[in-house]
């Protein structure tokens, strides 16, 4: 199910020859006490043509002391899967920190009435004191529940995110969920997302994904039972883990549906619940976040049997190699429809690469994300003739780097889970002209006068997916590159160096 | 300048007689003059039961859980005095299967070390849950608490499972906090040959069995009208096995620092003592029963 290679990889030029990265990475590794070493050069390589995977390990728990830019399972369900599902509250189970810190959520951008209809930005916390965590919380919680219900009777369901104190106490939230969801008559989802469970926020997709399974697709099942379940039409799809940040499902979803795609379903970006619950009646799940939400997208295929693709909505490039291979699911109407589609968007393309692609040919960029777009958006720079150098994932495993090989080049430095030292030290050396990573990383490298883009959010921007994501894509990374700022850096007096 | 505080904590396995052993030591202690204080860390709050005549008594936690936080209490509210002046003050905790009762037992310690509790004093007796299963139970033996531990046990061998494994506990703070075993106290069950085998085990264990308490009806006399011996038979003979306990405890100075034995020395102990059977053993009453299946 992996996209085939990209077409624009060959246009490139070539990188730094591999045997030289390579002596790189170990001169940056010798800066470490030998354990630290061992662990670390597992995580560091360089890919290398014809080769299955990008030759490192990954999913596994960070040094300590590396300054790892990974979450906990708690930012991993609350954060990513769950959060964004806009008619339910999602409640903070815990002291309330966890949920201070996550207010607002990733800028999953939602149509509704806040605190009416729907809660995204909303923060809910049972906000733990001493003696909830000495004589346990379940009793506030279904309180909770109950005055949920009064104050926001919108509400569509209830799910309840652990944080570490309720997986150490040994809540039964399970029991208080059953019989609070009989109180209210909706939906109570209790999950077990713990932030010291695993290694990275990872495991929290897991657990959200199994979630889902296990507290909403029943209600499915009973209702097809039922006869509540209308079949649905052909064309019925579901996005699969867009979290549309900055509205990227939504430039999205105007394609699919351009193309004579019915989208039923969002998840999680822009969600409802009741768009999970009726899933399950889609013909096809159009999966774009594969690392957080491939888990439910196989359970369906075996529950239920429906196939799942997985897509790549960043650059046009991707675009149309991925509608014409979702319309190759479909019948001819909606492939010629892709045809026309494609078509259409040539002139808006055309437009954005002769506007920028002369301002950013050549360019090279350094990627640091999720478990995504480390892979994902390249395609989008080979787009604007931009070319990646090194690239990693902060929490990707095997599969995700054995995908990464149909993007990547030979030569380009491969970084799992990289450490502030290990990152900047890169940098250094291999002097990207932008870095394109989360806001950890990014004052770092603005301090060292280097452009930078926020790949998580967007850096407040967006959306980037699709053909009208592309256009705005590429403006933002001309404002990064070519911003007048840079030519400021630097003391006066010290501007003869600076202008070198 | 404030006199040392000696504090002193009970541990051992669960149903062995902790609280009464402690209550009546403690009973025997205030007899002599001595100023001491009770801090029951157990969610069942019976610690002190023996020292007010009745149970249920406002537990720091409870209260805590009804006001809204400890920070709402004062200490004469949870600080009571029983027998012979002796000051009785219980942490409770949750009911079984709830919520956390060690992070209960932190709570309450350090509220009352911050309210004064711990003040015109000789002794603090800590009287601990059976089993040191988490960090919490482990709190009285944490730094500048506890500096003396007796470990109550019988020669029943579940009872010396857990004395060896207090004993580990105690090693484990040892050095950072400066903890010290006082002596295991034999609360006898009439066991065969209890007496050699405790001063076996607490020679293994580097310390020494302090007293061996004889088993008498008369202390289930007392504990049915929520007395200590002391108090409801101050003649008895019993009576003085307690004070002696006392006065020993007064006066030892044999603290060390423990040697916890493996569980496979602890098998031989108790092989040697005939309360386990050895390899041959178990093989002849294996072989019987599969003899007997045969038959069958």
């Amino acid at each position: 199910m992996t996209p085939p290679e990209s077409a624009t990889l060959n246009e490139v030029a070539p990188q730094q020859p591999v045997a030289d990265t390579k002596e790189l990475i170990k001169e940056v590794l010798e800066a470490y006490p030998e354990k630290t070493r061992k662990r670390r050069e597992k995580h560091l390589n360089v890919y290398e043509e014809g080769k299955s995977d990008c030759g490192v390990k990954s999913n596994i728990k960070s040094v300590p002391g590396s300054m790892t830019t990974r979450g906990c399972a708690y930012a991993g369900s609350k954060g990513v899967v769950w959060g964004p599902i806009k008619d339910m509250i999602h409640i903070s189970h815990g002291p309330v920190g966890c949920g201070y810190y996550s207010w607002s959520g990733r800028r999953n951008y939602y149509i509704g009435t806040t605190g009416i209809d729907t809660f995204g930005t909303m923060q809910f916390t049972s906000d733990f004191q001493e003696r909830d965590i000495v004589f346990g919380g379940d009793k506030k919680l279904a309180k909770l529940i109950t005055e949920l219900e009064e104050l926001f009777p919108l509400n569509r369901g209830v799910s309840i995110q652990s944080e570490c104190p309720i997986g150490l106490i040994g809540d039964d939230i399970e029991a208080v969920a059953k019989k609070s969801a009989k109180e209210i008559g909706k939906t109570v989802v209790p999950v077990r997302c713990e932030g010291f469970r695993g290694v990275s926020q990872s495991l929290g997709h897991h657990i959200a994904n199994d979630a889902v399974r296990d507290w909403v697709f029943p209600q499915y099942d009973k209702e097809k039972k039922a006869g509540n379940i209308p079949d649905g039409t052909a064309y019925d799809v579901a996005i699969i883990g867009d979290y549309n940040i900055g509205g990227d499902a939504w430039s999205s979803r105007i394609l699919l549906e351009e193309i004579g795609l019915r989208v039923v379903a969002q998840w999680s970006g822009d969600g409802t619940l009741h768009e999970m619950i009726n899933t399950p009646s889609v013909k096809l799940n159009l999966v774009h976040c594969y690392r957080s939400m491939n888990y439910i997208s196989r359970h369906m295929e075996e529950a239920y049997g429906i196939p799942w693709l997985e897509y790549n909505f960043f650059g046009p490039t991707k675009i149309a190699e991925s509608l014409r291979e979702i319309a190759s699911k479909f019948d001819e109407t909606i492939q010629q429809k892709a045809e026309e589609v494609i078509a259409k968007y040539e002139a808006q393309t055309q437009a954005v690469l002769e506007k920028y692609r002369s301002r950013l040919e050549g360019k090279t960029v350094a990627l640091m994300v999720g478990g995504l777009r480390p892979r994902h958006v390249v395609p989008a720079f080979h787009d604007l003739g931009m070319r990646l150098i090194g690239t990693g994932y902060e929490f990707g495993h095997n599969d995700d780097y054995k995908r990464t090989t149909h993007y990547i080049e030979n030569g380009t430095l491969i970084y799992d889970d990289v450490s502030a030292y290990e990152f900047e030290e890169f940098v250094k050396e291999l002097k990207p002209d932008l870095i394109a990573s989360g806001i950890k990383e990014k004052y770092v490298f603005q301090k060292m006068a280097l452009p930078f883009r926020q790949m998580h959010s967007w850096d407040y921007s967006g959306p980037y997916h699709g053909y009208d994501g592309f256009a705005i894509f590429a403006r933002d990374m001309d404002l990064a590159l070519n911003s007048p700022t840079w030519s400021l850096i630097g003391a006066p007096w010290k501007n003869a160096e600076a202008a070198k | 300048m404030t006199e040392q505080i000696r504090q002193i904590a009970f541990y051992g396995k669960g149903g062995i007689g902790k609280s009464t052993t402690s209550q009546n030591t403690i009973a025997g202690m205030a007899e002599l003059g001595q100023r001491v204080m009770i801090v029951g860390c157990d969610p069942k709050a019976d610690s002190t039961r023996l020292m007010l005549h009745s149970k249920a008594q406002t537990t720091i936690l409870h209260l805590a859980a009804e006001r809204g936080a400890v920070e709402d209490l004062e200490l004469d509210e949870v600080l009571l005095t029983g027998y012979r002046d002796v000051r009785c003050v219980e942490s409770g905790g949750p009911e079984p299967g709830v919520g956390c009762a060690g992070r209960g037992i932190i709570t309450a310690i350090n509220f009352l070390e911050e309210n004064g509790a711990y003040e015109d004093l000789d002794f603090v007796s800590y009287d601990v849950l059976g089993d040191v299963v988490c960090g919490g139970f482990a709190m009285p033996i944490r730094e500048g608490k506890a500096q003396e531990i007796y470990i109550v046990t019988s020669g029943e061998m579940m009872a010396m499972y857990a004395a060896n494994n207090i004993a580990r506990g105690i090693l484990k703070y040892a050095h950072s906090g400066g903890v010290r075993l006082g002596g295991l106290i034999c609360n006898s069950r009439k066991v065969d040959r209890e007496l050699e085998l405790i001063e076996t085990l607490a020679k293994r264990l580097n310390t020494q069995m302090i007293h061996f308490v004889p088993r008498n009806n008369i202390v289930q006399h007392a504990e049915l009208r929520r007395m200590t011996v002391i108090e409801y038979a101050p003649d008895s003979a019993q009576a003085d096995e307690y004070r002696t306990l006392a006065n020993k405890i007064i006066d030892n100075k044999n603290l060390t620092i423990p040697t916890p034995i493996s569980m496979d020395e602890l098998e031989d102990l108790l092989v040697e003592f005939g309360i386990l059977g050895g390899e041959e053993e178990y093989e002849k009453a294996i072989a019987q029963d599969q003899a007997k299946a045969a038959v069958v």
